[in-house]
């Protein structure tokens, strides 16, 4: 795959962090190299076997369903199914309700990323400027909140802003307000809870790269004069780029497909539906009306989004010389 | 931190740098309180008595705690086996993944061959793949394999899902095995298996443990494929399912919801918390190239 291969540019040397990697030369002509053995091979089939039958498979499934015609009356074989081309997805597209739930996505799941960095980055460099006990406090604080699962955190929250017995009302003075029932207010709440349990990732992430900057090219800037601000911008903040790239991508993925927050703390997608994202809409659409073939379709738009999104940072990885 | 402070001269600088930091710290400490604070509201509400849980003037306290809402809970048919159900699908992915992904990482990063970079490309790819999207055909996959309404119909989705990033995060620790141990076993006489299994997997297993929190957390969410591959058999539900049961829409057992929500977080933050520092460094590895 010479497509791929690093295309490295004389420049800025590259990230190079202490600990795990053991201050290893990367892969270079260096290793030993082994050829034309089976072991590989072998090391890789239960890996391979598995991606291809639960996922490989089910992908190419559900691309077939989103093109056949595909009911309850084909499902328990009463009728023969059909091929309907791209017609599902003409029906898709100049459905108002769908247009509506794919733009609605995008911008919650934009907002979520947004939020979701911009908390845990400042949080990170936070972390850098206090001494260990507050760090420690903080560190905790921030696991509680990734360790809980969606479910629980969900309904969790709901609880802190429910109308008649949550507290944040009571300290807001907000008296009986239902976050649930508007449509702004019931995304700023799931919004508000995707922050909190997802923050912690990247501020861990971001931390670790930070403390990874090594200490003499700090004192090598502070002596040349540079200003706290300079030296941010000009030595943490490149080497930063790639932890920065893993964890926007990461976070881009995980917020467009977002599921279990939608459905538990909006009552499957909130009031006549105003609070519906992709993957809620593509589960109502099977499992609610038996759409399957409807369903299957929104479930590929999300595949390609979320494609164009890895092609993007394969390519900005490229970019940077990365080897693989 | 880096400030410890050498010369005790009293210069301005100095003392702005001291506000800057106190100010940083109050803020560190306040935003610490603000996250924690839903994961102690939830304990609190779970010891709550009833009649404190209903309260239109909800306190952060409680001066008579009560375990009503766990007996609720506990007392609930099945449980018990919500919860072991939950643990056994987490536990086999975990496990599973990590043997297969060791062996795989191992693979490419140990050997070079044709195919490697398409390989750890279809990783990347395989990792970006929206788990929920696939519902339908996995429904259809695990009907036709007969597999709907067991446990089984859990673990496969979610091995499927766990082991794309498994494998991208052990590459850092295998990686960072030295070459020279390899010939060094070799020339001792060591077989490659013998090798893999007594020399490398040790020396990895660090590695192995963050990324099982992975897998753990992801399964031990699943919330979708529960909801919506256990159909009929409910004594194969697991606990997200048996949180929803206080969870009615109309007039939510709030109590009971949080004692059942407190049981099923408490796991993973035992688990969390004994191998976080593996963790971050696991994460170091995954991220760091």
């Amino acid at each position: 795959m010479s497509a791929f291969a690093p295309a490295r540019r004389p420049g800025p040397a590259q990230s190079r962090t202490r600990g795990v990697r053991g201050g290893r030369a990367r892969a270079g002509p260096d290793r030993p190299v082994r050829q034309g053995s089976r072991t590989p091979w072998l090391c890789l089939a239960p890996a391979l076997l598995v991606l291809a039958g639960l996922l490989a498979y089910p992908v190419y499934q559900l691309g077939l369903i989103s093109l056949l015609e595909y009911t309850q009356a084909q499902v328990s074989g009463g009728r023969p199914t059909s091929f309907q081309g791209l017609g599902n997805y003409a029906r898709l597209f100049s459905d108002g309700m769908f247009r509506q739930v794919l733009l609605a996505t995008v911008l919650f799941a934009a907002a979520c990323v947004v939020g979701t960095l911009a908390t845990g980055c400042s949080l990170a460099v936070l972390l850098t400027r206090v001494r260990a006990l507050p760090r420690l406090l903080l560190s905790l604080a921030a696991l509680g909140a990734w360790a809980t699962p969606a479910v629980t955190g969900s309904t969790v929250w709901l609880f802190l802003f429910d109308a008649d017995f949550g507290p944040v009302n009571r300290v807001l003075g907000l008296g009986d307000f239902s976050w649930t029932y508007g449509r702004m207010s019931a995304f700023a709440l799931v919004f508000l809870e995707v922050v909190w349990c997802s923050f912690p990732l990247v501020m861990v992430t971001v931390y670790a790269g930070i403390r990874a900057v090594p200490q003499e090219v700090l004192e090598a800037a502070a002596l040349d004069g540079a200003s706290q601000w300079r030296t941010w911008r000009s030595v943490t903040a490149p080497m930063l780029r790639p932890v920065l790239l893993v964890v926007t991508v990461q976070s881009v993925i995980w917020d467009f497909k977002i599921f279990t927050q939608i459905y538990v703390m909006t009552g499957g997608g909130g009031v006549a539906g105003q609070n519906l994202v992709l993957n809620v809409y593509a589960y109502q659409k099977a499992f609610a009306s038996s759409q399957y073939s409807l369903g299957a379709a929104i479930g590929v738009v999300t595949l390609l989004v979320l494609l164009a999104v890895t092609v993007l940072y394969l390519r900005l990885m490229r970019r940077r010389g990365e080897e693989l | 931190m880096r400030s410890a402070v050498a010369v005790r001269a009293r210069r301005p600088v100095r003392a702005t740098a001291k506000v800057w930091r106190a100010a940083a710290e109050t803020t560190a400490v306040g935003v610490a309180l603000v996250v924690a604070f839903p994961l102690y509201w939830m304990v609190l509400s779970a010891f709550k008595p009833a009649g404190e849980v209903r309260s239109a003037h909800p306190v952060p306290w409680t001066l008579n705690p009560s375990l009503d809402a766990f007996q609720r809970v506990f007392g609930q048919r099945d449980f018990g086996r919500y919860f072991l159900n939950s643990l056994l699908v987490a536990g086999t992915v975990v496990v599973a993944s990590a043997l297969i992904a060791f062996l795989a990482a191992t693979a490419v990063t140990r050997f070079r061959f044709r195919f490697r970079t398409t390989l750890l490309i279809l990783f990347l790819v395989a990792q970006m793949v929206p788990v929920e999207a696939l519902t339908i055909p996995m429904f259809f996959l695990m009907r036709d394999i007969g597999a709907l309404n067991s446990l089984v119909s859990l673990v496969l989705p979610h091995l499927a899902f766990s082991l794309p990033f498994a494998v991208w995060m052990l590459r850092g620790f295998v990686k960072a095995v030295p070459e020279e141990l390899e010939e060094q076993a070799a020339i001792d006489g060591a077989g490659r298996a013998r090798f893999l299994w007594r020399i490398l997997f040790p020396l990895v297993f660090p590695g192995l443990v963050a990324t099982s929190v992975f897998s753990f957390i992801s399964t031990w969410n699943d919330f979708l494929f529960a909801k919506s591959f256990i159909i009929s058999a409910t004594e194969n539900s697991t606990l997200p399912m048996a949180l929803l049961v206080f969870f009615d829409t109309e007039t939510p057992d709030w109590g009971g919801v949080m004692a059942a929500s407190t049981v099923m977080t408490l796991p993973v933050l035992v688990f969390f918390v004994l191998v976080q520092r593996r963790l971050v460094a696991g994460l170091g590895g995954a991220v760091k190239d």
